[in-house]
């Protein structure tokens, strides 16, 4: 065995070059070139992956962090940069450099007209760099580092076409709405330090299992609870969800890389990762199960009424993110990692198939104008009924085996979350088949210019559609239940991380796993048949009224965000700069101003020469504007 | 010795400046500030090892010396100083200015007086430098300011004029109180201040820290500050918001904190609450700001805000974060106004409203904009992160009442911080050209200026270390 763990620092090195070679020469480099660099750096960077994953697997694997160099030094209070591999790291290390390599290929052709596309690899690099810190980090602060910087990223991929006012506003909002979540975030780290002196992961957590008697179950509490606001937004869970419909902006394979695949999963991976914490405090537990359920539900609701492929696509992002908390949310942390695997597969499927498409018609993304592509899309029409199978649980996709483990977990824990999470999963299938119709099935809807234009897309994008279909198809088998033959090899891996897998198996569970699957068969079943009646159409009417028009409109909630948030605080600022500041504080000092001066004047006629009136009354004047400030305060 | 070559270097050639007619002017300043750079470099180095020192008789009959003393923070600022004025110097070498031999002959001896009082070791000779650094001050903004600049200097003036003159009577008291003779000397002042009984420190705080509030400034004596940065030539600016707001924050550091020791446990939690109204207040009023000049005055608020308050919560990662914050604020806040005045003279104008499309015309403008906003909402990686993480910490671990609230209030600023830096890329950095004219992308010096911040932005952001150790010591002995 080679020492791949000790040359960790290399997996993020490679993509901070690529990012530095395209970003610094990008004005003199040859877009092809570009592209080569950007595709080469994530390549090196999988290889180191896979060799540190074959590492971890050996029993024998030692964890411990290695520390690069002294980040933050203050007396007693000491960061350092420091990277930690372990199964789960690794694993994430895996998603990240395979899929992203995969993305970074399928760009080279999907960005190929676009003028700034030395730029753009740059930006995706320079994300994975802070994806890759993220999940290698040894404490909450080299994490919070690829947690804001890929958030950056985010935003600069978003606003890419930044000529566009909508699309630089769609960025701004996801980093506006990440920076509310990373203060939740930052007071959790600090309270952490404010408890337990560190941030260190193994530090922290070996004091938790020490000091239960200490510290109080409430400040187990509410650290979860702040740490899990961070989350919120970059994982876009209710209430901080609303950016990533909007994030849809961004070019299609940073939708699939970042919004889907990657990033969007950062949340799951620090709930995981302080799996030791969160098990102390079960009421954020019990939060996070219900926010996710919650958001499961809202999202698949919307998703139902969406006409904008790609918006469909974000909100099933959001419903399934939903799901992976709900796991969490119930202690199964591996079933959530295992969701977010077979996720990023067939998420990130769906979404380059969704570019394909886009790409055919000609930068269309309305669905009701499509319809029909299967005969001219064959390889996008069959990876895209692949992804479609796999995110509606099909049995033995890989979506069927971890939504089931989901379900049976949350079975479990609380029936009514469990009814209401298979609906959220009913509702997931009939958007998707939804979907799938309206673009594959029935007739063409579009103009006929865009027909004439429709053909397949070349292999730099159809190669990684087919590999993440056989992804999608087989990823399940990782952990497929006993009674069907499998093995829980994912949950003996993550095993080694110290995360704890919800053993559910018993003498009963043969029997819910088969209810369970029957039941799956029959609605898709079902579903397939309704849909294909009801979407599979020549002509297609897209304007929703009623309780459906709400649904499209996604329930307003942008709007009343912007009258309870965004309108206040615009009203205040302005009542501070017009009122407070112009009348209030600077009426004040010009009035003390002019006082002087007019006393002064006055003085002056009768006492010329005396400056000490002018200090008298210019002290006099301070003493005023403190005596106001003081009972202001008060 | 060498601690008199970081205020002669600089007081002679901008005496010397004066007379200098052209171009001579530029060049010899820009050589003075190299210079003076090189010195403060030395002095920061040698600093690992000790403190150097510099003592010489100069008023006896008032108990006065010319001392000077270079720990880790005066260093630190001197350091700033150096770098800070070197690229206002490099930035200008393409600008024409009227009289050019008065105006950088002023700015030359504002940076003296700077020197001065971060070096002073003595309180009437900190006072001495403390006027000499705002005197230029006031002739700069007066002479080659804005539209509205007499209005806007009498304002300016008043506000510092009244400051200084409390404060020169607070620091009189104070020297009288001294054991024996009366003496003005650092140790001589700490000692007396600090056996004071607390009732006649609570009302010496106040006597003394109005100055230094209103140079910070902190909420409310801060409204000269939007005027004064808007009305300034740019250079000008950057000297206020760079160094001049640090000499404020300074003070409290040295000539209050260890002083009145009583007045300020006893003012402390009005000071934070204080502060921290200020940075929401500021960062509210920078979301409806369409000037550039206006809105970074009052992001510049918040950023000092945040700074005060810490600096009065006790607690020794903050006053650390304290320090580094310092720097680092002088470093980004530069970078911002040399952008903002390299918009000004390709367009015309600050208004955000008329402006847009920077990405297209002037590329590396754009990007180096971007970078320095960055740094200025604190993103991980840039020197911003540093400091506020470290400022946070100080905050939520300090002794003030309520000191968790005051964090989580402080920390929506960073949330308002985005809102309104975002919204100025926004509207000057993207967007269709169509309303701006194609203008050059950055000049030869101007790259250099901007370069060297973005370089000092990234490297302190990863590897602060050098910055920390610098003023690690000291910070430890302020707060005990």
């Amino acid at each position: 065995m080679g020492n791949f763990s000790q040359l960790v620092y290399l997996v993020p090195l490679f993509p901070l070059i690529g990012f530095l070679i395209n970003g610094l020469f990008w004005k003199r480099m040859p877009k092809s070139m570009g592209g080569i660099i950007g595709c080469v750096a994530i390549l090196a960077s999988f290889i180191i992956s896979l060799g540190i994953f074959f590492e971890v697997k050996n029993p024998a694997f030692q964890v411990e962090p290695k520390v690069l160099f002294d980040f933050i030094k203050s007396g007693d209070f000491y960061i350092p940069f420091a990277f930690q591999v372990d199964a789960l790291s690794s694993l994430f290390l895996l998603i990240i450099t395979g899929i992203g390599f995969l993305i970074h290929v399928y760009s080279t052709s999907y960005m190929h007209h676009d003028e700034g596309m030395v730029k753009y690899f740059a930006y995706l690099n320079l994300f994975v760099f802070f994806m890759l810190l993220l999940v290698l980090g040894a404490n909450y602060v080299v994490m919070f580092i690829g947690w804001e910087g890929v958030g950056l990223c985010s935003y600069l991929l978003i606003g890419f076409w930044f000529k566009n006012r909508d699309y630089t506003n769609a960025g701004k909002k996801a980093f506006i709405m990440n920076r509310i979540g990373d203060l939740g975030f930052l007071v959790g780290m600090l309270l952490i330090i404010f408890n337990f002196h560190t941030l260190s992961y193994h530090e922290f957590f070996d004091k938790l299992h020490n000091s239960q008697t200490i510290v109080p179950t409430s400040t187990y509490n509410w650290i979860a609870i702040c740490l899990f606001i961070g989350a919120m937004g970059k994982s876009a869970q209710v209430p901080l969800y609303t950016w990533l419909p909007d994030a849809m902006a961004g070019p299609t394979p940073v939708s699939a890389l970042i919004h889907a695949a990657t990033m969007v999963t950062a949340g799951i991976y620090m709930i995981v990762r302080s799996n030791a914490l969160y098990d102390l405090a079960p009421m954020a537990l019990d939060l996070v199960a219900t926010i996710g359920l919650i958001t499961a539900l809202l999202a698949a609701t919307i998703a139902l009424y969406q006409n904008d492929i790609k918006k469909v696509l974000a909100y099933s992002t959001v419903s399934q993110l939903g799901f992976m908390f709900l796991a969490l949310g119930v202690g199964a942390y591996t079933t959530g990692v295992f969701h977010v695997m077979t996720h990023a597969f067939f998420k990130a499927l769906l979404f380059l198939g969704a570019g394909s498409v886009i790409h055919a018609m000609g930068g269309e993304q309305d669905i009701t104008r499509m319809g029909g592509l299967r005969k001219k899309l064959p390889v996008t029409y069959f990876t895209f009924l692949i992804g479609v199978l796999a995110i509606s649980g099909f049995p033995f996709t890989s979506g069927f085996v971890s939504k089931d483990e989901i379900l049976m977990a949350v079975y479990e824990h609380n029936k009514l979350y469990f009814y209401l999470a298979a609906f959220a999963a009913v509702l997931t299938a009939i958007y998707m088949f939804r979907l799938f119709m309206l673009v594959f099935m029935g007739g063409f809807r579009g103009t006929q210019e865009q027909e004439h234009h429709l053909h397949e897309s070349p292999s730099a994008i159809t190669i990684p559609l087919i590999i993440l279909a056989v992804l999608s198809l087989v990823g399940g088998f990782v952990q497929l239940p006993h009674l069907f033959g499998g093995h829980d090899y994912l949950n003996e891996f993550l095993a080694g991380a110290k995360i704890p897998a919800y053993v559910h198996e018993d003498a009963s569970t043969a029997m819910k796993e088969m209810t369970l699957f029957g039941g799956t068969v029959l609605g898709l079943l079902i579903i397939f048949i309704a849909t294909r009646k009801l979407f599979a159409v020549k002509q297609f009417d897209g304007n929703y009224t009623g309780f459906r028009k709400v649904l499209a409109n996604k329930w307003y909630v942008d709007e009343l965000y912007d009258a309870v948030f965004v309108r206040p605080i615009e009203a205040l600022s302005n009542f501070l700069d017009k009122f407070a500041e112009k009348k209030g504080i600077d009426g004040v000092v010009n009035g003390v101003g002019k006082t002087v001066k007019w006393g002064g004047d006055r003085l002056r006629l009768l006492q010329s020469g005396q400056v000490g009136f002018y200090i008298f009354i210019m002290v006099l004047g301070i003493v005023v504007l403190f005596t106001l400030s003081f009972f202001w305060i008060k | 010795m060498v601690l008199l070559f970081l205020i002669l270097i600089p007081l002679i050639t901008g005496i010397m400046s004066f007379a200098v007619k052209g171009d001579g002017a530029k060049a010899l300043a820009l050589i003075s500030s190299i210079l003076t750079l090189g010195v403060s470099a030395y002095v920061s180095g040698s600093n690992y090892t000790a403190p150097i020192t510099y003592n010489h008789d100069w008023i006896p009959i008032l108990g006065t010396q010319l001392s000077f003393v270079a720990d880790g923070m005066s260093s630190m600022l001197c350091l700033l100083t150096g770098i800070v004025v070197m690229v206002v110097m490099i930035s200008n070498v393409n600008k024409e200015v009227e009289s050019p031999g008065a105006f950088y002959g002023f700015l030359l001896l504002s940076q003296a007086g700077l020197m001065g009082v971060f070096l002073a070791y003595d309180a009437l000779v900190f006072y001495v430098f403390w006027e000499l650094a705002l005197i230029p001050v006031y002739f700069l903004c007066s002479r080659w300011g804005g539209e509205k600049r007499i209005q806007v200097t009498f304002k300016f003036f008043i506000y510092t004029f009244v400051g200084s003159l409390m404060m020169l009577a607070g620091l009189i008291y104070l020297s009288m109180q001294t054991q024996g003779l009366s003496s003005y000397s650092w140790p001589d002042i700490v000692r007396a201040g600090a056996s004071l009984p607390p009732a006649t420190q609570q009302w010496l705080f106040w006597l003394i820290f109005i100055a230094f509030a209103i140079k910070m400034p902190i909420f409310p004596f801060h409204t000269w500050q939007p005027d004064t940065y808007e009305q300034s030539p740019t250079p000008v600016t950057i000297i206020l918001s760079a160094l001049m707001v640090k000499m404020g924050l300074y003070a409290v550091i040295r000539w209050l904190l260890p002083v009145v020791p009583a007045g300020v446990a006893y003012w402390s939690d009005t000071i934070v609450v204080l502060s921290v109204i200020g940075i929401i207040y500021a960062s509210c009023i920078a979301i409806v700001q369409t000037d550039m000049k206006r809105l970074v005055a009052y992001s510049s608020i918040a950023h000092m805000g945040l700074m005060c308050a810490v600096a009065f919560s006790h607690s020794n990662i903050g006053m650390h974060g304290v320090m580094v914050q310092m720097f680092n604020h002088g470093i980004t806040i530069t970078g911002m106004w040399l952008i903002i005045s390299m918009v000004e003279n390709r367009w015309g104008t600050r208004d955000m409203t008329k402006l847009g499309g920077m990405a297209t015309s002037a590329p590396n403008m754009a990007i180096a904009f971007v970078i320095i906003s960055l740094a200025s909402v604190a993103l991980p990686l840039t020197n911003g992160f540093i400091g506020e993480f470290m400022l946070f910490n100080g905050l939520f671990l300090g002794t003030e009442s309520n000191h968790i609230t005051m964090m989580v209030i402080a920390g929506l600023g960073i949330i308002l911080g985005a809102v309104y830096t975002l919204n100025m890329i926004q509207k000057t950095a993207y967007g269709a050209t169509v309303k701006m004219t194609i203008a050059k992308d950055l000049s030869a010096n101007e790259f250099i200026s901007v370069a060297i911040i973005i370089i000092l932005i990234i490297f302190l952001g990863v590897y602060p270390k050098p910055l920390l150790d610098l003023t690690s010591g000291i910070a430890g002995m302020i707060v005990k």
